[in-house]
C-alpha cells in the first residue's frame, strides 16, 4: 500500500470532470421536479444527447456546435415527454420509463455509423497565468468550458429559483398547480418548458460523456448515470447546491476508490465498490433533515378542468 | 347433422394444419443472450459477428434472434425462457453469470440445446464453451514487460471469477519473466460494459504510473484514455480494436465464435448435438492474435510470435512450473503444466502479485 502514488491534484481535477455529467443531467431534472413533473427519462435523453452531440460534432468538426446539437436532441425528446403527460395526460412514471427505453434504442439507431468514430476534441479554457498558479491552477482552470458551464448553471438554476419572479411562478406551479392555475399562469406551458429545459440539459450531460470524458461513441455507454442523477435530486431535497455537493462527492469517491484499488489499499474492494453510493447518500441525507419536502404537484397530472 | 359435418371437417382441418405447422418447422432457430450491447466493439460485437457468420453458413436452414443488454443473474432467466417459448432450438449465453440462470431454464426446457460460454456447469442439454483467452494474455504479458518503461503494468479488471484471474496470472508470469521489476497495479471495475467507468480506471491507472495499461472490460474506452495521455501502451480486448493502431494499441486478443456456433448449429440440424465441454485456444483459432503493430521493437514482435507458435503447437503452456503460489507454496513444480481443472477453478493469484483477490 502507497498513497503518495496518488496526486491529490489530479484526483480533485478528475472528479470534476467526473461529476459534470452527473451535475448537468440532474440540474435540468432538479428545474423539471421543482415545476411539479417527474420525469424518470433522463438516461434515455442522456443517450440521445450523446449521440446527437458526438454525431454532429464529428460531422461539423466543432465539439461546440455538437454540445448545442446535443442539448436540442435532448430537448426534441423531452417534447415527446411533455406531449405525453401534458397534453395526453399519460402517466408520468410509465412516460419517463418508455422515453429511456425510446432514447437507449433510438440512439443506437443514429449511432450505427459512429462506432469506432474519434471525435474532434474540446480544447481546456485558456486562464493564461491563471493556470500556472500551484495547487488552483490545475485544480480550477485548467478544465473544458463545459465543466465551468455546469457550475455556472447550478448557481443560475439557484438564484433563478430563489430570486426571481420566473422561479416563484416555476415553484407555484410545482407546490400546487390548481392554486397556480387559479392565478392564471399557463401550467402547462411552464411545465412544458421545464420539461425542455430538463431535456437540454440531459442532453448535454450525455455529450460531455461521449465527447470528452471517454471520448468515442458506444451503445448504451450512459450506463446508468441518469438514474443516478435522478436519485440525486431527491436526496439533495430539490435544492441546487446540495446538488452540486452531491455529485462531487459521488465522482469524487468514484475516483477515489479507483485510485484507492490502483494504489493497493487492503479495504476490500466491494466496500471501495459500494462507497460512493453509501457516503453520498449518508451525506445528503443528513442535510435533509431540515424537512425540506417534495414539491407539492410532483408527478401529479393536471387538467384545468379537474 | 350438416353443422356436426363442418365441425368435424374444421377440426380436421385443424389437425393437419397443425401437423403441417410442426412438419413446416424446417427453419432452426438459434437464440443469443449478450451481456452488452453489439456495437460495444468487443466481447459482444465478437459473439454478434458469430451469430452473422452463422446466418451466412447455413442460410435458410436457420434463423437466428438475440437480446442485448440482459442484465446477468436472475433477469437473464426470463429472457432465456421467452427464448425458449419463442421456439429457439438452441440458446448460446454469452457470459459467465448466466450459469445458473442457463442451468434453470435448460432444466426446464429439456428439448432446447443450451451453450453457455465460459461457465463450468452442465447437464444433459447444456454444454459450455470457453476460449484460452490467457495463451493470448500470456503474449499480452511478454509484450507488455518489453515495452514499459515505468515497469507499471495497470490492469482493468472486471470481476473476480476464474477467467479473469486467469488472465492476470498468465500476463504477470510473461510480464515479469523478461522484465522482474515490473508491478501490476489492480483495478476491479465490477461491470463487463462501462465507458465511462473505464475510462475512469483507465485514467487513474496512467495517474498512477501506469505506462501500459491492460484491461478486461469490453468497450474502446479505455483505448481512448490511452490515446489521450499519449504514451501508454494498450491491447485490444476480445476484438481488435484497430482503430486504436498501431498505436495505443499494439496488438490484442480477438475471439473467434463464428466456426464453433456453425457446427454447433449444424449439429441441432443433423441432430448428432451432444452435451459437450470445449475450450479452444489459439491452436484451433478459437483464440486470435492481432497484428503485431510496428510501434512494438521488431524483436520483440518476433519474440511473440515465436511464443504464439509454441502454444498453437502445443510445446509450451503458458503456465508451466516452476510456479508459487501469491503465498509462497509451491504450485508447479520445474517443467510441470498446469491442469485444466485448475485453470477452469483458479482463485489465487501467482506469486509477485500484490494485492488479494475480491471474495
Amino acid at each position: 500500500m502507497d498513497l503518495s502514488v496518488i496526486n491529490p491534484i489530479l484526483l480533485i481535477a478528475a472528479l470534476m470532470s467526473a461529476a459534470t455529467p452527473i451535475l448537468l443531467a440532474a440540474t435540468g431534472e432538479l428545474v423539471v421536479e421543482r415545476a411539479g413533473v417527474l420525469n424518470l427519462g433522463v438516461e434515455g435523453m442522456m443517450i440521445l444527447g450523446a449521440i446527437c452531440g458526438f454525431a454532429i460534432a464529428v460531422e461539423t468538426g466543432s465539439p461546440l456546435t455538437g454540445f448545442v446539437a446535443a442539448a436540442i436532441g435532448g430537448a426534441m425528446l423531452s417534447l415527446l415527454f411533455a406531449l405525453l403527460t401534458q397534453v395526453a395526460l399519460a402517466n408520468q412514471v410509465a412516460s419517463g420509463l418508455a422515453l429511456t427505453l425510446f432514447g437507449l434504442g433510438l440512439s443506437a439507431l443514429l449511432g450505427q455509423r459512429y462506432v469506432g468514430v474519434k471525435p474532434p476534441r474540446m480544447g481546456d479554457m485558456n486562464f493564461g497565468p491563471l493556470a500556472d498558479i500551484p495547487v488552483l491552477g490545475p485544480i480550477l482552470f485548467s478544465h473544458d468550458p463545459i465543466l465551468y458551464l455546469g457550475i455556472a448553471l447550478v448557481a443560475a438554476v439557484w438564484a433563478t429559483l430563489k430570486y426571481t419572479r420566473v422561479g416563484l411562478i416555476l415553484r407555484a406551479v410545482g407546490e400546487n398547480h390548481d392554486a397556480a392555475h387559479a392565478l392564471g399562469y399557463k401550467v402547462v406551458r411552464i411545465r412544458t418548458l421545464a420539461i425542455m429545459f430538463g431535456g437540454a440539459c440531459a442532453g448535454m450531460g450525455g455529450a460531455y460523456i461521449s465527447l470528452i470524458r471517454v471520448p468515442q461513441w458506444t451503445e448504451g455507454m450512459t450506463a446508468g448515470v441518469g438514474w443516478i442523477a435522478l436519485a440525486l435530486v431527491v436526496f439533495a431535497s430539490w435544492k441546487p447546491w446540495r446538488v452540486l455537493l452531491g455529485a462531487y462527492l459521488f465522482g469524487g469517491i468514484t475516483q477515489l476508490q479507483l485510485n484507492l484499488q490502483g494504489a493497493g489499499v487492503a479495504i476490500p474492494v466491494e466496500y471501495l465498490a459500494m462507497s460512493p453510493y453509501i457516503i453520498t447518500i449518508v451525506v445528503l441525507v443528513i442535510l435533509s433533515a431540515d424537512k425540506s419536502a417534495a414539491p407539492g404537484s410532483l408527478g401529479r397530472t393536471f387538467h384545468a378542468s379537474h | 347433422m350438416k353443422l356436426i359435418t363442418l365441425l368435424a371437417s374444421a377440426a380436421v382441418a385443424l389437425g393437419l394444419a397443425g401437423g403441417a405447422y410442426a412438419d413446416g418447422h424446417e427453419k432452426t432457430k438459434v437464440g443469443f443472450v449478450f451481456v452488452g450491447p453489439i456495437g460495444d466493439g468487443g466481447w459482444t460485437y465478437e459473439h454478434n459477428k458469430g451469430r452473422l457468420a452463422v446466418e451466412e453458413a447455413l442460410g435458410d436452414a436457420v434463423e437466428t434472434v438475440y437480446v442485448e443488454n440482459v442484465a446477468e443473474g436472475p433477469d437473464s432467466e426470463r429472457v432465456m425462457t421467452q427464448m425458449a417459448l419463442d421456439g429457439a432450438d438452441l440458446i448460446f449465453t454469452t457470459s459467465f453469470g448466466y450459469m445458473d440462470p442457463t442451468i434453470n431454464i435448460a432444466a426446464k426446457f429439456p428439448d432446447v440445446k443450451f451453450e453457455h460460454a465460459t461457465g463450468y456447469k452442465r447437464a444433459d442439454n447444456v454444454s459450455t464453451y470457453s476460449a484460452r483467452f490467457y495463451e493470448g494474455r500470456a503474449i499480452q504479458g511478454h509484450i507488455a514487460g518489453k515495452m514499459t518503461k515505468s515497469n507499471i503494468i495497470g490492469y482493468i479488471a472486471s470481476y473476480p471469477i476464474p477467467e479473469v484471474i486467469r488472465g492476470i496470472n498468465a500476463a504477470y508470469i510473461h510480464a515479469a519473466k523478461v522484465n522482474p521489476d515490473v508491478e501490476f497495479k489492480i483495478i476491479w471495475a465490477y461491470t463487463w460494459f462501462d465507458p465511462a467507468k473505464e475510462a475512469d480506471a483507465a485514467r487513474a491507472l496512467i495517474e498512477q504510473g501506469a505506462d501500459v495499461v491492460l484491461q478486461h472490460t469490453d468497450s474502446t474506452a479505455p483505448q481512448a484514455a490511452a490515446q489521450e495521455a499519449g504514451n501508454v501502451v494498450t491491447f485490444g480486448q476480445a476484438s481488435d480494436m484497430g482503430q486504436y493502431a498501431p498505436f495505443p494499441r499494439v496488438s490484442s486478443i480477438i475471439d473467434d465464435w463464428a466456426p464453433y456456433y456453425i457446427a454447433r448449429t449444424k449439429a441441432v440440424i443433423d441432430g448428432t448435438w451432444e452435451s459437450t465441454d470445449t475450450w479452444d485456444g489459439i491452436g484451433p483459432g478459437m483464440v486470435g492474435i492481432g497484428e503485431i503493430s510496428d510501434a512494438v521493437p521488431a524483436d520483440v514482435k518476433e519474440e511473440a510470435l515465436a511464443m504464439k507458435a509454441a502454444i498453437a503447437d502445443g510445446s509450451y503452456h503458458p503456465f508451466t512450473g516452476p510456479l508459487k503460489k501469491q503465498d509462497g507454496s509451491d504450485w508447479l513444480a520445474d517443467g510441470e503444466v498446469a491442469d485444466d481443472g485448475t485453470l477452469a477453478g483458479m482463485n489465487f493469484y501467482v506469486e509477485g502479485l500484490t494485492g488479494e483477490i475480491p471474495q
